[in-house]
């Protein structure tokens, strides 16, 4: 298939490369090869390596084992800033700009260019910004414009700009025209195939598969940390792409879901939830002891849905009844109190969900901490260790004391904790975004079983999850988010691995219902 | 993930005016009370008035670039006040009576070498024993107080008279009176007449601003002292060097409060251990003022020197409205919990509660 | 390593103290750092330096600085900083006096407006960072401006109001039995309810919460506006107090009497070992941090060493405490 680069040199050879995080393997010897002069994309589910590699790749990641190899010599790399001397720069999603310095500055920050005083020049440092944006065909960013005066759309052209200032032989897109309306989009393909047609070379990582069918000539699918095949664009059709990405996965047991019986009584029902620009309309039920999964890509609005629910975001417009009431939910400790009893699992569990430096026992209590005064006001020890140890042996946590810092504890077992600190609350509707994100095969199975437990004593479930088998395994409904609409809901029959992943690209337009 | 608030591109015009907001509310409350000072003071605008707002305003204006310098990188320097103080201290114990010429320059020059030292020392600790700057600077503006007290255990000393003159005096007077010829007219009457009107200090300022400020703001290492504040990762990742910059803060925080201590040694002809102490909260009240984010990335002396200033001129009215002298404290203050208030306004454009906390 | 050879030898001292946590390990530095100075003070200055005079004498003063630090310590746990501390205490201390005229009778009256006038200036300092966000550093700094103002404008010319009433006088200067000191024992019953408060109250809980991880705490349903409120609350009536027996002490009120304590109150509570970046320490250095800048002071003032070399040695022992604690520090970077 892709022989007819066989004479030539790779510019990047990355072969059987892996890493791991903790208990994590995000990357189990994968291979990546770019050929010069081609526009690659990489695809693959959240979570199946794409992004560890490309950060390994440039830099910010130091890999476990494997080789990578550029323009054929074995390279290590040790920095971006090294990478960039190698010639490999990357445009992360998350934005690298300073939001207080102009378009000219940020692009050439590392090396601007100085007058015989030695000092920076402003007018080369323009001209300099404005040749390149002429190149580059960005001639609508304005080099004075600070980076916090423009759009999102334009700041994300500045960071391929600054990218493409250090003449990169292998640029690297990660999501990185996300933002982008479609002129925009146009023009960076238009950079990009000329890069392609002086030899250079491009990875793109984007969730739209258009955008991946129009731009990119060779393709590779990522699943579970490996590389499960690279084709010439439009060498496999969607169906076949979308096989490859699903594959066969690791043995997962999620427990029985019940017969659909009778209409569950409503627990939690939202009425035109918006919150522009992220949410549009969304209206949904979750019924007592049922669990209904948010689907859908990355960044669709699905963690902003659940922060609107629990209280954490100003301007949140719709209704939300909650047990047939209407409950204006204006913070997190609104959301916890006795008459809504929400629990909330965030994203980063670390810098979210949990002190770190603070002990398990600490952690597990503070959402019911003043549940467990004495008379006198002050913390009655007994009640403490018992509501620790009830949710240290509900939860299996594994610890060598309860004073431990609950950094000290396994990613599993952190996860258990946040989870505990809930459980403590006898919380009646649960939010979860992704709470099996990075943890180990055998956790999960405890948090599968503990939700369905949590269902069948009669709580309401909303859950995120970025992995589809468990939309699939754990889920009485699932509700696919594109662009913060609502695009597709799936109960029953419907709910399967190809049509999540469609609906969650944004394929098959037909809006049931 | 996070709220993303995005402003429209706007027109010029309209963008000078958002990009410089806060500072343009420096100026107009600057100007307002300078507006508020002429009509209570019908001599200010006589040379002699002038020169002594110029006089007494330029301490805290070097203060508070001082303590520009280190905000922009997101930090903060408590030692402002004490190495003005040892500034002060040293020239006046360094002056030698009788030689007017060499031995002042000698003395200038190893002032603003100990100021510049001073900072550095503050910057490698914080840089290099990644320590926060708030504690860092307090342990060391202890030290420097001390080595105040130490080079001026009492106030006094000598300070050459010729030294303060041309610090503080105005331009027309440091002239030979026939500068511009014996019977001046015309243009040349209308200079002599200029010049009398131009405090000497107000020069020094600018010569400050020429050979020290620009060079270091339009330099690449100020650009990166600007990148770190505004976002110490993406400095990183951008390949700035970070640690460097930082330092440079401190050193630029120390030179100015050096210069500081130098021109207030001018003003008061001599030397005081303890006199610098007041300028550290002074120049933290300053920066505010003159609308320079505490975070870090943004700010210049521009807003510095019309805050220092409007902070200047508030005890001028209150003298001048014949208010109470015993309210020119509370007065003062007010202007300084408002200007700090009025930074808050941002809370009600966040859209994600967990963004102010960040 | 090295430690792994000491393991086989059994138990060692340095592996001990390692394992310890951070905090613990500040604390037991700071205690030591008392011991350390008295041996040397009685060696090198004094042979009445362990006298118990002296050091009754120490902890008297000690205790004025101690409260105020306990309020500033509560403030520093939520990653705060409580600037307000010099003129909330001279504000309460000229209203007291000066409501209480030098009667005992009013003392009570003047005691409860002193207290009182911290009450709100915490309220002021907690809801301005709670709620409107502002750094609490620049509003603390404002808030003190403004009540320096009041004071200024309220004691007008007219000092001779603020003597201060007996009772109060002898509060802070009466020594019973020959070594407990009254002013002490107010220390003792502040310190008491304080570490309650702090490691057995639900509000000492959340602040440490609310200190190393706000947002954590929030979406855990801590009201971690209240926290911030209480905390400046706290901070506020504890100065006030420290104001009140520090007229004592001295016979009146008298503006500026609030000044030298700002910067040795931070010092106390960052030298017994509590982070400036909030969520960790504990109160028992914070104590020992209020003896240690004491017995600094004092052992200098013996020596009657030029102030110069006071102010040096007081710094230098700050930065030599901060590298100390900073091994534990660095590896979370």
């Amino acid at each position: 298939m892709a022989q007819q680069g066989a004479e030539r040199v790779p510019i990047l050879e990355a072969r059987l490369v892996s890493k791991r995080f903790g208990n994590t393997i995000a990357l189990n010897e994968a291979t990546l090869i770019c050929q010069p002069g081609s526009i690659h994309a990489l695809v693959g589910e959240n979570g199946a390596g794409k992004s560890t590699l490309i950060k390994i790749v440039a830099g910010v990641v130091t890999p476990d084992s494997g080789t990578i190899k550029i323009e054929g010599r074995e390279s290590t790399i040790h920095s971006p800033a090294d990478a960039a001397r190698q010639g490999i720069v990357p445009v992360f999603q998350e934005l690298s700009l300073f939001p207080d310095l102009t378009v000219a500055e940020n692009i050439a920050i590392s090396n601007p260019p100085r007058n015989r005083l030695g000092l920076v020049s402003r007018s080369e440092l323009r001209r300099q910004t404005e040749k390149i944006c002429a190149e580059l065909g960005f001639e609508h960013l304005d080099p004075n414009a600070l980076i916090s005066e423009i759009p999102l759309a334009q700041r994300q052209l500045v960071e391929i700009a600054k990218a493409l200032a250090h003449n990169p032989r292998l640029l690297i897109l990660d999501e990185g025209t996300s933002a982008l309306s479609v002129q925009d989009v146009d023009l960076v393909f238009q950079v990009i195939r000329r890069m392609r047609d002086q030899g250079r070379s491009v990875i793109f990582i984007s969730h739209r598969m258009s955008e991946v069918k129009e731009i990119a000539d060779t393709l590779t699918i990522f699943r579970d940390g490996q590389d499960v095949g690279s084709f010439p664009m439009g060498a496999v059709s969607n169906e076949e792409m979308v096989q490859l990405m699903i594959g066969r996965k690791l043995e997962q047991v999620f427990p029985p879901k019940p017969a659909v019986a009778e209409p569950r009584t409503p627990m939690l029902e939202v009425d035109n939830l918006s919150w522009e620009p992220a949410l549009h309309n969304i209206s949904l039920r979750v019924g007592k002891g049922e669990i209904v999964g948010l689907g859908g890509l990355d960044g669709q609005g699905q963690g902003e849905l659940l922060f609107a629910l629990f209280g954490v975001l100003r301007g949140v417009q719709g209704n939300v009844r909650v047990d047939g009431r209407d409950v204006r939910i204006l913070s997190p400790a609104v959301a916890t109190s006795d008459s809504i009893r929400m629990a909330f699992i965030p994203e980063d569990r670390k810098t979210e969900g949990l002190i770190l430096p603070m002990s398990v026992g600490d952690n597990a209590v503070l959402a019911v901490i003043d549940r467990l005064l004495n008379q006198f006001g002050l913390v009655d020890r007994q009640k403490e260790r018992d509501a620790v140890q009830k949710m240290v042996e509900q939860m299996q946590v594994k610890l060598s004391s309860e004073r431990a810092p609950v950094r000290s504890l396994s990613g599993g077992n952190q996860q258990k904790v946040v989870m505990g600190k809930w459980l403590l609350t006898d919380a009646k509707i649960y939010l979860l975004h992704d709470p099996t994100r990075g943890i180990d095969v055998g956790t999960k199975q405890e948090i599968y079983q503990l939700m369905r437990q949590l269902a069948d004593n009669g709580a309401a479930i909303l859950f995120f999850s970025t992995e589809l088998s468990e939309l699939v395994g754990m889920c009485d409904r699932v509700l696919v988010l594109y662009e913060g609409r609502i695009f597709r809901e799936l109960s029953g029959e419907t709910i399967n691995e190809e049509d999540i992943v469609s609906a969650a690209l944004g394929l098959n337009a037909a809006v049931q219902h | 993930m996070s709220a993303i608030e995005t402003r429209e591109t706007a027109a010029p015009f309209r963008r000078f005016i958002l990009r410089n907001f806060r500072l343009g509310i420096a100026f107009v409350i600057t100007f307002v009370l300078l507006g508020i000072t002429a009509s209570l003071n019908e001599r200010f605008f006589t040379p002699p008035v002038i020169t002594s707002t110029a006089n007494q305003s330029m301490t805290l204006v070097f203060a508070g670039m001082a303590q520009t310098s280190v905000v922009i990188t997101g930090g903060i320097d408590l030692s402002v006040g004490p190495i003005i103080s040892m500034s002060n201290s040293l020239a006046s114990a360094t002056f030698l009576e009788g030689d007017d010429g060499l031995n002042i320059i000698l003395v200038v020059v190893l002032v603003l070498a100990v100021g510049a030292l001073a900072g550095l020392i503050n910057g490698l600790i914080v840089v290099y024993g990644r320590l926060q700057p708030i504690i860092v600077t307090l342990a060391t503006s202890s030290v420097y107080s001390g080595i105040a007290l130490f080079l001026r255990p009492r106030p006094g000393g000598y300070v050459p008279r010729i030294y303060g003159d041309l610090l503080t005096r105005r331009v027309g007077q440091l002239l030979p009176s026939d500068f511009f010829g014996a019977e001046p007219s015309g243009i040349m009457a209308f200079l002599n007449n200029f010049f009398d009107y131009i405090p000497a200090s107000l020069i020094f300022l600018i010569i400050v601003l020429v050979v020290v400020w620009i060079p270091f703001r339009r330099s690449r290492l100020g650009m990166w002292v600007y990148a770190v504040g505004s976002n110490e990762g993406a400095a990183y990742m951008s390949g700035v060097n970070v640690r460097l910059a930082k330092v440079a803060a401190y050193v630029m925080g120390g030179l100015f409060a050096a210069i500081g201590g130098l021109f207030l040694t001018a003003q008061t002809l001599s030397g005081d251990a303890t006199t610098g102490a007041v300028f550290t909260l002074q120049s933290i009240a300053i920066v505010v003022l003159g609308g320079t984010s505490l975070f870090g990335g943004s700010g210049g002396v521009a807003g510095t020197i019309a805050g220092a200033v409007a902070l200047r001129l508030i005890p001028t009215i209150l003298f001048f409205a014949r208010v109470n002298p015993l309210q020119q404290p509370l007065w003062e203050g007010a202007v300084i919990l408002l200007a700090v208030t009025a930074g808050a306004s941002r809370i009600f454009t966040v859209r994600s509660r967990l963004d102010t906390m960040r | 390593m090295a430690s792994n050879m000491e393991t086989t030898r059994g138990f060692s001292l340095r592996r001990w103290f390692n394992g310890l946590e951070r905090q613990d390990r500040s604390v037991l530095i700071s205690y030591t750092m008392i011991i350390l100075l008295i041996i040397f003070g009685t060696i090198f200055i004094t042979p009445n330096f362990a006298s118990p005079t002296f050091l009754t004498q120490q902890l008297r003063l000690a205790s004025f600085l101690g409260i105020i630090a306990a309020g500033q310590m509560a403030v520093i746990l939520t990653g705060n900083i409580d600037l307000s501390i010099p003129w909330t205490l001279n504000l309460s201390a000229v209203i007291a006096t000066s409501i209480a005229a030098g009667e005992n009778e009013r003392l009570l009256l003047g005691v409860a407006a002193g207290l009182g006038i911290g009450l709100i200036v915490g309220l002021v300092n907690g809801i301005g960072v709670a709620y409107l966000r502002i750094p609490s550093m620049v509003l603390t700094l404002g808030v003190n401006a403004v009540l320096k103002g009041i004071t200024v404008v309220y004691t007008g010319s007219a000092p001779q109001f603020q003597q201060t009433p007996d009772v109060l006088s002898r509060a802070a200067t009466d020594v019973l039995f020959g070594f407990v000191s009254v002013a002490v024992l107010i220390w003792g019953l502040v310190s008491l309810v304080h570490y309650l408060v702090l490691s057995r109250s639900g509000l000492g809980r959340k602040t440490y919460a609310v200190g190393n991880n706000e947002i954590a705490s929030y979406l855990s349903g801590v009201k971690t506006p209240r926290v911030l409120i209480m905390v400046f609350v706290m901070s506020g009536v504890l100065n006030a107090l420290a104001g009140l027996l520090l007229a004592g002490n001295a016979g009146r009120s008298f503006n500026e009497m609030g000044e030298p304590f700002l910067l040795p109150a931070i010092a106390a509570v960052v030298v017994g070992g509590t982070s400036i970046l909030g969520g960790s320490g504990k109160y028992l250095g914070t104590i020992a941090g209020v003896i240690i800048i004491r017995l600094l002071d004092g052992a200098l003032n013996i020596v009657q060493v030029a102030p110069a070399a006071k102010d040096v040695t007081f710094g230098l022992v700050i930065l030599a405490m901060l590298f100390l604690y900073g091994r534990g520090e660095r590896v979370r970077e």
